[in-house]
């Protein structure tokens, strides 16, 4: 130890000393057995090394920061709970999107907990793996922060209780299920293109940015702390998603097509997965922020396509379906919430019509379709249940085989017509919502007949609770498939009416006279 | 919108989550650990198979020979969700900062005798490649492990090895020795001192079954090999040349400390679930435990010259004491 080193070290050097020099090349087993998944789907990788290091946290360092972040954000949770923070947001109607969106996101994150772990375990380059397996310890923190938000409204509202056993059962949460189930069971190098690129790059702003500031809009600093703080972390997942199509695209001029490919289903798959987040922007936040057509055009069309001019030079195109997005924006909303409205028996949140005052804010947001599609469907909806003749469609509804999204959107070329695109495979009949999905299909039919599709288990009476004998004669398929959600009566249906909004009332009444 | 809150005592609807109350047996509130752990990984009505692996589901417990009625029995006794283990982590991590500071101010590295040093830099700076492969293997079990109370907690030992190789870079660094970083890349590479071990977490690192990579590696392997360097060669080094080592190693002695814990309890609860279970779990620490002692004993001897066999041969006795009180019943030969 006699040589005296540079003690400042170059921040780069130093990284590396930490990292990538940690690092050996196996010789008592081969390196294709220690690491099989990175050949397969075709990338070709010349030199891990040439990896840039999209951020440089050594483990001290992330140990530090994330438990600052982790001290503040539970300190405000725990205030939030402790004052009945619940009450001080702007109407009950508000914890619908808790339920929608917090019932939904924490088993995703759990996903992407355990597929970058995966791709942390698999990925040859140091770099890569140190960077996927810190974003995967974040991704159980979302997980878990956001589980622990909605652990304290659960306890006064409906419709959150269930949510562990709902997300493999209920059929609005297949289309979030199947996409991550899609990118976790393809390999790494697509897993990277899906969540840390398409996901966590192009449609995440758009994601979380409305949550976030419609959480802060409408009073709920629990929520809105809960993002805030995740947020932080996803500006590292951004670069690492970056980072990694640029190293493939600059590693082999035949990765280009295939990483082109991907980002076209990703794209196209997260964009479905959108019109949710959409619907609460448009028709669930008492408050609005905007709506979801300027969110769109903001995030997606402007950011988008600043992203795709700069990767132009590797020869990516922007995705194929961009499109079809712009011609969407101003539709899927409304046909997502109207849809919804109709199942009033099948959900563990709430609907509504909006009010006067809310109709004409979407007229002026969406001076192209609402007035001429949707509000006329809206008031007519009113009226049938004023009139004690409240809209219910018991039919199954049919589902898109790849997004799984219930089909409902309209052709992009008459507003009037539903979209619906079908094709016999090896003798069986699968179904469409668009000409994007049908491509994505083509491409490997055999990972996409086997979607779980749960309109279709129904008939076939897999959906019956645990304890129902489904092969005796009076079984009857469907009969108890509100048992099989475990689906609790007073979190469904019309929010007028509702216990929350009874119970809302009351408590805040209680909290606020003197 | 700011409201003027008055403070009211509201009856709630309910305690914690339906998932929840069924485990417990009753509608009561649950700490952070059990809301963040317990059911919530799916279990069915998976989309797709792997394309990596077909032959299994996403979450599948076929992975492992090990049988469970309920996964979640495997609880961390350290209640580490992502919050709890980054604070716990924080706070080690302090106390490592204020040690290299100490070490820094007082010129500690550089004043260390050379005797002391060499010991570092052939029995210490290695084992950073050692704990990389750790990371690799901890990572495994973390992706393939089924139900989150043993994915997480692996994820977590997973991302704490690579502190742990940090750390032990931090180190060739505090004594200003980036050459002796390569130096000991190269044994770990050739020196037939640390074949054995190279060999060891490869071999690992091709094994498909996670329960048993979690035996070989963090039960096994950690359970001789941190008590060797960072307890008993730390404390021979600070008896002859002054606290350096230690401090500089604090951080990896609390920590095997405090898995171990984890580890007990993961080893327990699996061996009383099922006579088949204790029975594998045994085989494998058997099995594994043989090689590691044959593949830590030139590291004692190169730490402790001839004492070495005798003293791995003590840590040897202190790990089947472990895993005996853990429920296993060893073989006079493991
Ligand atoms: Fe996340
Ligand atoms: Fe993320
Ligand atoms: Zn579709």
């Amino acid at each position: 130890m006699d040589m005296k080193v540079d003690k400042k070290l170059g921040l780069k050097e130093r990284y590396a000393l930490m990292t990538r020099d940690l690092a050996w090349e196996t010789t008592y087993q081969p390196m294709d057995k220690v690491f099989p998944q990175v050949t397969y789907e075709g990338i070709k990788i010349h030199d891990w090394n040439a990896w840039e290091d999209p951020f440089r946290l050594t483990m001290d360092a992330y140990w530090k920061y994330q438990a600052e972040k982790e001290r503040k954000l539970y300190a405000i949770l725990d205030a939030f709970n402790q004052n009945n923070g619940h009450l001080s947001v702007t109407d009950a109607r508000y914890i619908n999107v808790l339920k929608l969106f917090l019932g939904s996101t924490p088993p995703l994150e759990l996903m992407a907990a355990r597929g970058f772990t995966n791709v942390g375990r698999h990925m040859v380059g140091a770099g890569p793996r140190v960077a996927c397996l810190m974003q995967a310890v974040d991704e159980y923190r979302h997980f878990q922060t956001q589980v622990h938000s909605i652990s304290n409204y659960n306890k006064y509202y409906n419709g959150m209780n269930e949510f562990a056993h709902q997300q493999s059962r209920m059929w609005y949460l297949s289309d979030g299920k199947s996409f991550f189930d899609d990118a976790i069971t393809a390999g790494p190098f697509e897993f990277m293109v899906a969540i840390g690129f398409a996901f966590e790059y192009v449609l995440t702003n758009i994601l979380f940015v409305p949550f976030i500031s419609g959480a802060a809009y409408n009073g709920d600093m629990a929520a809105m702390t809960v993002g805030f703080s995740a947020q932080s972390d996803e500006a590292r997942h951004m670069t690492l998603g970056l980072e990694c199509i640029k190293f493939m695209l600059e590693q082999d001029p035949d990765n280009l097509p295939i990483v082109q490919r991907w980002i076209d289903k990703w794209t196209w798959r997260g964009t479905r997965k959108l019109a949710s987040v959409g619907m609460m922007m448009d028709y669930m936040l008492p408050k609005r922020i905007m709506s979801f057509k300027e969110a769109w055009e903001m995030y997606f069309e402007q950011n988008g396509a600043a992203l795709f001019n700069d990767l132009a030079r590797y020869g990516v195109k922007v995705p194929k379906c961009f499109v079809q997005t712009v011609a969407e924006k101003e539709h899927v909303t409304h046909q997502s919430w109207i849809g919804f409205y109709m199942k009033p028996d099948s959900t563990p949140f709430h609907t509504w019509i909006p009010e006067k005052d809310e109709l004409d804010w979407l007229s002026e947001k969406y001076p192209n379709t609402f007035d001429k599609y949707y509000r006329p469907v809206l008031e007519h909806f009113d009226a049938q249940e004023k009139s004690g003749n409240r809209f219910n469609n018991k039919t199954a509804p049919m589902n898109c085989q790849v997004c799984i999204s219930t089909i409902k959107f309209n052709d992009p070329d008459d507003p009037m017509k539903t979209l619906i695109r079908s094709k016999t495979y090896k003798g069986e009949k699968f179904h469409f919502c668009s000409l994007h999905c049908e491509e994505i299909f083509d491409a490997e039919p055999e990972k996409y007949i086997q979607a779980y599709i749960s309109s279709h288990q129904v008939l076939q009476g897999n959906c019956a609770p645990e304890g129902v004998d489904t092969t005796a004669p009076d079984f009857e398929p469907g009969a108890h498939i509100a048992a099989y959600w475990r689906l609790d009566k007073a979190a469904t249906g019309d929010f007028n009416g509702s216990e929350d909004q009874a119970n809302f009332a009351a408590w805040r009444r209680q909290a606020t006279s003197n | 919108m700011q409201l003027d809150l008055r403070t009211i005592s509201i009856k709630p609807l309910r305690q914690t989550f339906g998932h929840l109350a069924r485990r417990m047996g009753a509608d009561k509130p649950a700490s952070r650990y059990i809301e963040g752990t317990m059911d919530l990984q799916p279990v069915e009505n998976f989309h797709y198979r792997p394309s990596w692996d077909p032959d299994f589901d996403i979450f599948d417990p076929r992975r492992t020979a090990i049988v469970m009625k309920d996964w979640y029995a495997l609880k961390d006794p350290r209640q580490f969700f992502y919050g709890a283990w980054v604070l716990a982590r924080a706070r080690m991590q302090d106390a490592a900062e204020a040690d290299f500071a100490l070490v820094e101010e007082r010129g500690l590295a550089a004043a260390y005798p050379e005797a002391g040093k060499a010991v570092v830099r052939s029995v210490l700076l290695p084992l950073r490649h050692l704990a990389w492969g750790a990371n690799i293997n901890d990572s495994f079990i973390g992706a393939h492990g089924y139900g989150i109370a043993i994915s997480q907690a692996a994820t977590y030992a997973a991302m704490d090895q690579l502190g742990i190789a940090q750390y032990l870079t931090r180190l060739a660094l505090a004594f200003s020795d980036i050459e002796a970083l390569a130096a000991a890349k190269s044994a770990w590479l050739e020196a037939p001192l640390w074949q054995g071990l190279r060999r060891y977490v490869e071999d690992l690192m091709v094994t498909g079954d996670w329960f048993e990579v979690l035996v070989a590696q963090n039960v096994v392997l950690d359970g001789l090999l941190y008590p060797l360097v960072y307890d008993r060669l730390a404390d021979a080094l600070d008896a002859s040349h002054g606290p350096v080592v230690s401090l500089l190693t604090r951080f990896q002695s609390e920590w095997a400390g405090e898995n171990a814990k984890w580890l007990d309890a993961v080893i327990k609860v699996a061996a009383a679930d099922s006579p088949e279970n204790a029975e594998k779990l045994a085989a494998w620490v058997g099995q594994w435990r043989a090689r590691a002692l044959e593949a830590v004993a030139p590291v004692a001897e190169a730490a402790f010259g001839a004492e070495g066999a005798a003293v791995l041969a003590e840590i040897a006795e202190d790990l089947s004491r472990r895993l005996t009180k853990a429920g296993l019943s060893l073989g006079a030969s493991a």
